[in-house]
């Protein structure tokens, strides 16, 4: 019951995505929140499981997208295959961790969504989409890195409370 | 004995006789120091005592109303922060309501230019619709209506403002639609320049900047021409404004020149839109040969 937190959760992101963060642009690049709220769930150490909150949010920014639906899945399941090689590894420093998700799945989904698109005959110039988009997206990624693992960190506290020490 | 009496009658008779000359005494005295003052002749003395009394008075006046300052003054302080937070609670309250004035009158102008746009072209049918999102993938340019197929929004329609081309309608659901811009990478649409009489294919780019393609070389091109929906291939209808041109790259070795457009739609702050809902887009897909 508790997984069922992630679906008002990543709906909320993704409004919020759509509605203000792809608002705000970086040369042409712009922050992917429910990718940065999935990196910051999958790092926290009490949570069991981010696969189905994975599928979530692939599925509903895939359904808001003009994108194939395949590469916001792919793309998310990726943020999480990497938190969990990361979670634990890097010692005492979840910052680190999560800036390295945070870093690595932006640049995975960057691809992701390139290589589809160029399936697709769309023409993308591999220099414009470097400079002008997918190093400002990682960029803008990074900044909401910090917030958005604390908020996670919290609603992970409330999920999965401390059992109480007699 | 009668001899006592005579004596006591002669001591009061004495008495009456002395207290009557000192009121009279002292009546005449009274009586005549006012006849002095209200003739005038004591008025320096007067002056003097009045003064005396006048600073005696102010001295006394000045450090009751010092105490009486030291006593009620953090009662006023309270009381002016009071007022104060209470003006801020009203001045807060008045700037929302200009803020949402603010926004009521930019949101009247823009469907007063909209409304204007189509009175303007009575051919078309239009209904507004309201931007609610963008897509949330960098690499596309689409943006999110609060209008679908419940309102007879269909896919293909054509997207306008008061300026000029938005794009079409890609997708659509009950309630909402996602549409195109002219500016995505995936987006072509066929123009003419106005002043050349030629056409060309409209292009998008990642970047957000349209070109235009496939404008033969011996056809000249001057910056500022005007760039339209040509209609051709059944996508747009015909004469829908686009943009202008801002600079022209033609080379020797290149079989199409190409352009630089000037979108005359503002795509960054785009807040209410008209859909075309009369035209019927046509879908030459059969039509194109296969690879």
């Amino acid at each position: 019951m508790r997984n069922l937190i992630a679906l008002p959760v990543i709906l909320l992101a993704v409004i919020l995505q759509t509605a203000i963060v792809s608002r705000v642009y970086l040369l042409s690049g712009i922050a992917d929140l429910p990718l940065v709220m999935l990196a910051a769930w999958a790092l926290q150490e009490k949570v069991e499981t981010a696969w189905h909150w994975a599928l979530a949010a692939g599925l509903l920014v895939g359904f808001v997208s003009a994108l194939p639906m395949l590469a916001p899945i792919i793309g998310y399941f990726a943020v999480v295959v990497l938190a969990q090689i990361l979670q634990g590894r890097v010692w005492q420093a979840p910052l680190l961790a999560m800036f390295s998700v945070t870093f690595f799945g932006s640049v995975i989904a960057s691809i992701l969504s390139f290589s589809v698109l160029r399936l697709s005959s769309v023409p993308l110039p591999v220099g414009d989409v470097l400079g002008m988009l997918t190093l400002p997206s990682v960029l803008l990624n990074m900044l909401l890195a910090i917030p958005v693992y604390a908020v996670m960190r919290d609603l992970a506290r409330w999920v999965y409370p401390a059992p109480e020490v007699e | 004995m009668a001899h006592l009496g005579i004596d006591c009658l002669h001591s009061n008779m004495r008495n009456l006789f002395s207290r009557t000359l000192q009121t009279t005494i002292i009546f005449l005295v009274v009586g005549g120091v006012m006849a002095l003052a209200l003739g005038g002749y004591f008025s320096s003395a007067s002056n003097v005592f009045t003064a005396s009394l006048v600073n005696v008075q102010a001295w006394f006046s000045s450090r009751f109303l010092a105490v009486q300052d030291f006593i009620t003054a953090p009662r006023d302080m309270a009381s002016l922060r009071q007022r104060n937070i209470e003006l801020e609670a009203d001045n807060a309250e008045l700037q929302a309501q200009l803020i949402q004035l603010q926004q009521q009158a930019g949101e009247t102008q823009i469907l007063a230019a909209l409304l204007d746009f189509a009175q303007a072209r009575p051919e078309n049918s239009y209904r507004a619709a309201a931007v609610i999102g963008r897509d949330p993938s960098p690499f596309l340019h689409y943006i999110i209506i609060n209008r679908g197929s419940n309102d007879g929004f269909l896919r293909g329609m054509p997207v306008v403002t008061d300026q000029g081309l938005v794009g079409r309608i890609d997708a659509v659901i009950a309630d909402a639609a996602r549409v195109q811009l002219i500016t995505d990478p995936a987006s072509n649409v066929n123009v003419r320049l106005q002043n050349a009489e030629v056409e060309a294919s409209l292009v998008g780019s990642v970047t957000g900047d349209v070109n235009l393609d496939l404008i033969p070389q011996d056809i000249n091109i001057e910056i500022g021409d005007l760039v339209l929906t040509s209609g051709l291939g059944g996508g747009y209808p015909p004469d829908l404004i686009i943009g202008q041109v801002v600079n022209v790259r033609s080379r020797d070795f290149d079989l199409f020149q190409q352009a630089t457009i000037q979108p005359v739609v503002d795509f960054n702050h785009l807040s209410v839109v008209l859909v075309i809902v009369n035209f019927k887009p046509v879908d030459i897909a059969p039509l194109m040969p296969l690879p």
